[in-house]
């Protein structure tokens, strides 16, 4: 069997997860093994009900409620206790914060590889390799590379699969089981969360974001760029130099290190375009570039451009939308 | 407190990638190195933490003999001292180089130096795999957060501030303890020239270690798919306004 880790959120299955079995329904079909989730915690029970719609046959139930509060030892732990018992051939998990995680504790327990953030997977002969391609740079950068290990286990870069629902796999059961957990699991566990303050929109939701780089030249320069984006029902972003500088907080930066944007409209101002920059505005539907260089190499990425000064162009851009508005 | 921070020599890449003729690396041949984001701010976190509590800084890189550079850019930062795990060419899977890493520290613990805090990037800048500071914790029976942006000691202690599904997690581990960092947990400052001097005549540690077999294993690299755009120019400067306001109201983001 192929065995995926299904995060979900008071259970409510993500999307990376439904990518995640999405590639690992293809791959379950192409070896002819049954695929099986596991779920991890009290509130899963409500998550099971629509796996069996992307080919799920089993499902396997961590109960410990000492599970629900996120701890990546167990999670982990509840893994290679899956592992034991069911002997899949391979374990996929969504390359998310959490899913890296504990396929990195899971890979380090069992002594075998992982990698991480696959777009493609090739299964070789039964107790073979596999093929696999993942993400190098955030995105930049394809490797291909060969899979070892008795048991394979890989995460899923988020958005490299669209989750599809397919067909129903012949048969269905959920079967609960108390995962082997030692005290020492629970080391490192979540002691207290925070929510987020609430406030305007957040970047990674903005339909309209307005980037700045280097060209913007002052912390003050930004002024128009928080008026365009006001009046765009947007929010600024900016490049890493621009937090390198100490002009804007990191929590603007786009990009791989940084915050990834999937606005209607991404308006990159000053911005030259380095790899790192631009893998985070990779969901943007349309680039428009305002930049003094018509070879920068973000030209090569964006659908509109102005060549000219930010610091023109912007709040003449910013006094178009107000007369155009007022008409 | 004594910090041990790892770092990994990276190209910087600028615009576009190029890659060597037989795909297995990056075209280097016109470019400067660094160390990965996070990993220039895991440095500057080490050195903030010896600031408050007294101690050192040592920082480690498993890399090629030039990696030297990115371990003196590191104590110029302020970092104490420096050992450099020197590699062949071959790419090291996260595997390999947590063994190696592991194998170092405690080597340097038989040596009477014993590390309260390893620090690491969250992921490194090129191969991204997520797991070297995960894979050295469980090496050494130590402890991991991964993806901490903010980082206090509190009698011994740490307290590490990540992002969440729906906010902050807040994680709390007795040291010694092995914590991966995010760029944004601090702004890292600029060597000074004492420290850029001081950094030059710095002793590395230098270590030939052996390479385990990878378990993941590069075969080739390529660039992903997708034709470079060609962008439709709307005009120089302020002329080319007043079609960004057609443009901004047929993409339907125009105030109303």
């Amino acid at each position: 069997m192929i065995a995926g880790l299904v995060e979900h959120d008071g259970g409510v299955v993500s999307e990376p997860s439904l990518q995640m079995l999405t590639l690992g329904r293809r791959l379950a079909e192409r070896l002819g093994v049954p695929l099986a989730a596991l779920v991890i915690g009290s509130e899963a029970r409500s998550a099971m009900d629509g796996l069996a719609a992307y080919g799920v046959s089993a499902v396997h139930h961590a109960a410990d409620d000492r599970l629900d509060r996120y701890a990546p030892g167990a999670w982990a732990a509840s893994i290679v206790d899956l592992i034991t018992r069911a002997r899949p051939s391979a374990v996929l998990a969504a390359g998310t914060d959490r899913g890296n995680e504990v396929m990195a504790h899971v890979g380090a327990r069992m002594g075998l590889p992982v990698a991480a953030n696959c777009t493609e997977v090739e299964p070789g002969d039964p107790g073979h390799q596999y093929l696999v391609t993942r993400l190098r740079w955030g995105g930049s950068l394809l490797e291909e590379a060969r899979l070892h290990g008795a048991v394979k286990l890989l995460t899923v870069a988020p958005h490299a699969v669209q989750a599809e629902e397919g067909p129903a796999a012949g048969g269905w059961s959920v079967e609960e089981f108390s995962p082997a957990l030692q005290d020492k699991d629970f080391r490192v566990q979540v002691a207290r969360q925070e929510g987020r303050p609430p406030g305007k929109v957040s970047l990674p939701e903005a339909r309209v974001v307005v980037g700045g780089g280097r060209g913007v030249g002052s912390p003050e320069g930004f002024a128009p760029l928080e008026e365009l984006a006001e009046l765009l029902g947007g929010v600024v972003g900016c490049s890493r130099v621009v937090t390198s500088l100490g002009w804007r907080p990191h929590t603007d930066q786009v990009g791989q290190t940084g915050v990834r944007i999937a606005p209607d409209v991404y308006i990159a101002c000053g911005i030259s375009g380095a790899i790192q920059h631009m893998v985070g505005a990779k969901g943007a539907k349309r680039i428009m570039v305002i930049n003094t260089d018509p070879q920068a190499p973000i030209l090569a990425h964006a659908d509109y451009a102005i060549i000219g000064d930010v610091q023109q162009v912007v709040p003449a851009l910013v006094s178009a939308i107000r007369e155009a508005k007022g008409r | 407190m004594d910090v041990l921070v790892c770092v990994k020599r990276v190209p910087v890449t600028g615009g576009r990638i190029s890659l060597t003729e037989d795909e297995q690396d990056i075209d280097t041949r016109y470019l400067g190195f660094t160390v990965s984001p996070h990993e220039e701010c895991a440095v500057e976190e080490s050195v903030r933490l010896v600031e408050a509590y007294g101690g050192s800084s040592t920082v480690l890189t498993l890399g090629p003999a030039a990696a030297e550079e990115q371990l003196r850019d590191a104590m110029a930062m302020g970092a104490n001292r420096a050992v450099l795990l020197e590699a062949d060419g071959a790419e090291w899977d996260a595997g390999a180089t947590a063994a190696a890493i592991a194998r170092v520290i405690g080597d340097h613990r038989h040596a009477g130096v014993a590390y309260d805090l390893l620090l690491f990037g969250n992921e490194s800048a090129d191969s991204g795999g997520y797991q070297v500071g995960v894979r050295v914790a469980h090496l050494l029976d130590l402890p991991s957060v991964t993806g901490v942006k903010q980082l206090e000691i509190l009698d011994g202690t740490a307290v590490a501030r990540r992002e969440g599904p729906d906010g902050f997690e807040i994680f709390e581990v007795r040291l010694p303890a092995v914590v991966t960092v995010k760029e944004g947990i601090n702004l890292p400052r600029y060597p000074s020239i004492p420290g850029r001097l001081r950094a030059k005549k710095a002793i590395v540690e230098r270590i030939q270690p052996e390479r385990a077999k990878p378990g993941l294993e590069k075969l080739r690299l390529r660039l992903p798919q997708g034709r470079d755009k060609q962008a439709e120019i709307l005009g120089d400067g302020a002329a080319g306004v007043e079609r960004a306001v057609e443009v901004l109201r047929q993409i339907g983001v125009m105030p109303s």
